[in-house]
């Protein structure tokens, strides 16, 4: 599916660029545009070292499991094909963690190390039930405080910036319930089918 | 406000505290742990260049054309006929595909709206509420070499409507 939107984002794009007369800036923005993403992607070498650094340490001390421990009941229900004790729970919980208090450049290496251990448990290159959960919760947002959009609003002399916090928190908890519904409602789609 | 700012800037020293003091208890060799874990991230920066590159260009060659432009204004009436505000949508739509462009959506409509206004309101939690869907699907699913990802973009991008959607309603509820 990934293919076809990828694809035909740029055939749609540049089509249109030949009705429209803005071929010119779809020139610019192909050579801009990826050296855009290069410098993102060489910006997040700090992050990346940094935090899977810290992790490693963090694994090494038993803090991991130790997290693991204390949500084990809700993570297993979530993701009942991960074996209790397996690490993916660990980084699973660091990850939901971090992203509740807005810490999203610390989520992401924990998430992604994360996928590399129900990976190896899955040990295809096929999207596994607990990868699918795993990235509905992450894309559903899981950020209790909107810290980018309160700084916004300040720079605009809002008179109360934080008084979104509470929407934002309820529309937050109705994504994710809503996310780990359609997810459920997917995986017992694929089951009946085969 | 205050304790809200002062756990955000807590939050991550006393974390590393808490873990290299209780590594450094447990007799862990914690600088050599973290240089053997930390060069796993230069791995994983490069894995992602190409994902990144790809998708980033795609997107940029859509927005640039005025295709982009054109689609919302065409759907528009169609969707403030059902009750959702045109000047939102520009936002619903981008927010699952990218999320700088959608900061920047967010930061424009709260600038033309101001911030306490209804839209200005909208923005603010639909910006909050949802996470860019894309994104996280080509960082996470590229950086581990996933080639065939099931279900894993409808459930999102679904889960992202549900959370636009009650954006919507909560908004107006309690704002409106």
């Amino acid at each position: 599916m990934v293919n076809v939107i990828w694809a035909s984002m740029a055939i749609i794009g540049i089509l249109y660029a030949m009705f429209n007369g803005t071929m010119d800036q779809v020139n610019e923005a192909v050579f801009e545009s990826a050296s855009e993403a290069v410098t993102l992607s060489i910006g997040l070498i700090s992050v990346l070292v940094f935090w899977l650094g810290i992790m490693r340490v963090a694994e090494k001390a038993g803090i991991l499991r130790g997290l693991a421990k204390l949500f084990r009941p809700i993570i297993t229900r979530l993701f009942p094909e991960i074996p209790k004790d397996h690490p993916a729970i660990g980084y699973i919980l660091s990850n939901i963690t971090a992203n509740i208090f807005g810490l999203g450049n610390a989520a992401t290496p924990m998430g992604i190390k994360a996928m590399e251990q129900m990976k190896a448990l899955g040990g295809s290159d096929n999207a596994s039930r607990s990868m699918i959960t795993f990235l509905a919760l992450n894309t559903s947002s899981l950020t209790i405080i909107p810290t980018t959009v309160i700084a916004i609003r300040m720079q605009y002399n809002s008179v109360s910036p934080t008084e979104i916090v509470g929407t934002t928190i309820i529309a937050t908890a109705i994504s994710t319930i809503s996310a780990i519904l359609i997810d459920r409602f997917y995986h017992y789609k694929r089951t009946r089918r085969s | 406000m205050g304790l809200v700012t002062a756990v955000s800037v807590w939050l991550i020293p006393c974390f590393l505290l808490i873990v290299l003091a209780t590594a450094t208890w447990k007799k862990v060799p914690t600088y050599e742990t973290f240089v053997e874990g930390g060069r796993e991230g230069i791995k994983m920066a490069f894995n992602l260049l190409p994902f990144l590159v790809g998708m980033i260009v795609s997107i940029s060659i859509l927005r640039s054309s005025g295709a982009l432009e054109a689609f919302i204004d065409l759907i528009s009436p169609l969707l403030a006929y059902v009750g959702i505000p045109p000047d939102i949508v520009p936002l619903a739509l981008i927010r699952p595909i990218s999320g700088t462009a959608a900061i920047g959506m967010t930061t424009e409509l709260i600038d033309t709206h101001g911030p306490d206004s209804f839209i200005g309101r909208l923005a603010s939690t639909m910006q909050g509420s949802t996470d860019t869907t894309l994104y996280i699907i080509t960082v996470y699913f590229g950086a581990v070499g996933i080639k065939k990802m099931g279900d894993a973009l409808k459930v999102g991008l679904l889960a992202d409507l549900a959370g636009i959607i009650a954006s919507i309603i909560i908004v107006s509820i309690i704002f409106g």
